[in-house]
């Protein structure tokens, strides 16, 4: 038997700044897999996170195809920072990403808000960038629940199994 | 690996309760771990179990989206069903391997 006592993590509150397809996902996966989880899950977009909830955005998120080292072609061929940035190359990169994350079941944006959601997740937007970018709760998607400022989402944060994740 | 005895049968379970060999699963089995995890099975958990058991036989990866269009639950549904855990629990009360899907 092991003797170590566990002290399993018991909230998560995930702040996305970043709009690119990959910051929104990978700010998705981890929230949806706290939820899957157990783990009580806050999730605040901000700056140009808010992409990833903002109904007109969110479906058509792209990935960087310049100033990204790590971009290649398909067989790990390096990817020309000129040609990314020819136009169209970053939305046809882009729907490539989207297509090979569908074939892994990796829901896109909205449905994957819902699944965050449906187990007891929540969705916040920053009061500032929300006023910055001049946007309305009706821009965001119907799952956001709330627009908030930065110190009421660290109230949320409160208790000592807690961690905060910037992403 | 360790040898465990779930409702009079013996099993062989990983470090976390997962049964190793799925076909040495019955419902008293099933009914047993979910005991342990506080739910009382109904037939909706069957269905995803039986699903889940299908799809694992099948190796088909196993996420909670597929869950939620099989027919069975949608995705809210299967949270109720299987509280914290909508695919940990119901693998592990569905006697297949734990899941290593991230969504």
């Amino acid at each position: 038997m092991d003797s170590k006592e566990k002290k399993p993590l018991e909230k998560v509150c995930m702040i996305c700044a970043k709009g690119a397809l990959e910051d929104v996902y990978a700010t998705l996966v981890m929230a949806n897999g706290a939820v899957m989880e157990g783990i009580e899950t806050k999730v605040f977009f901000t700056f140009f996170g808010l992409d990833g909830i903002t109904k007109d955005q969110m479906l058509r998120l792209h990935t960087a195809t310049t100033g990204n080292p790590a971009m290649r072609m398909p067989g790990g061929i390096p990817f020309p920072t000129m040609l990314g940035g020819l136009p169209g190359v970053e939305a046809g990169v882009s729907r490539m990403m989207r297509k090979q994350m569908e074939e892994l079941d990796m829901p896109p944006v909205d449905e994957f808000l819902e699944m965050i959601t449906a187990g007891g997740g929540e969705i916040f937007a920053c009061k500032l960038a929300v006023d910055m970018f001049k946007l309305t709760k009706e821009d965001l998607h119907e799952e956001v629940s709330d627009i908030i400022t930065i110190g009421e989402f660290y109230e949320m944060c409160d208790g000592d199994r807690t961690q905060i994740i910037f992403t | 690996m360790a040898e465990k005895t779930i409702a009079g049968v013996q099993v062989n379970v990983s470090d976390d309760g997962y049964l190793e060999d799925m076909s040495q699963w019955n419902e008293d089995i099933a009914k047993e771990i979910a005991q342990e995890v506080n739910i009382e099975l109904t037939d909706k958990h069957f269905e995803v179990l039986n699903y889940l058991r299908e799809k694992t036989a099948a190796s088909e990866a196993l996420t909670i989206r597929g869950v939620g269009k099989s027919g069975i639950t949608d995705i809210k549904g299967l949270y109720k069903l299987f509280p914290k855990g909508p695919l940990k629990f119901s693998s592990k009360i569905a006697g297949i391997p734990k899941p290593t899907s991230c969504i």
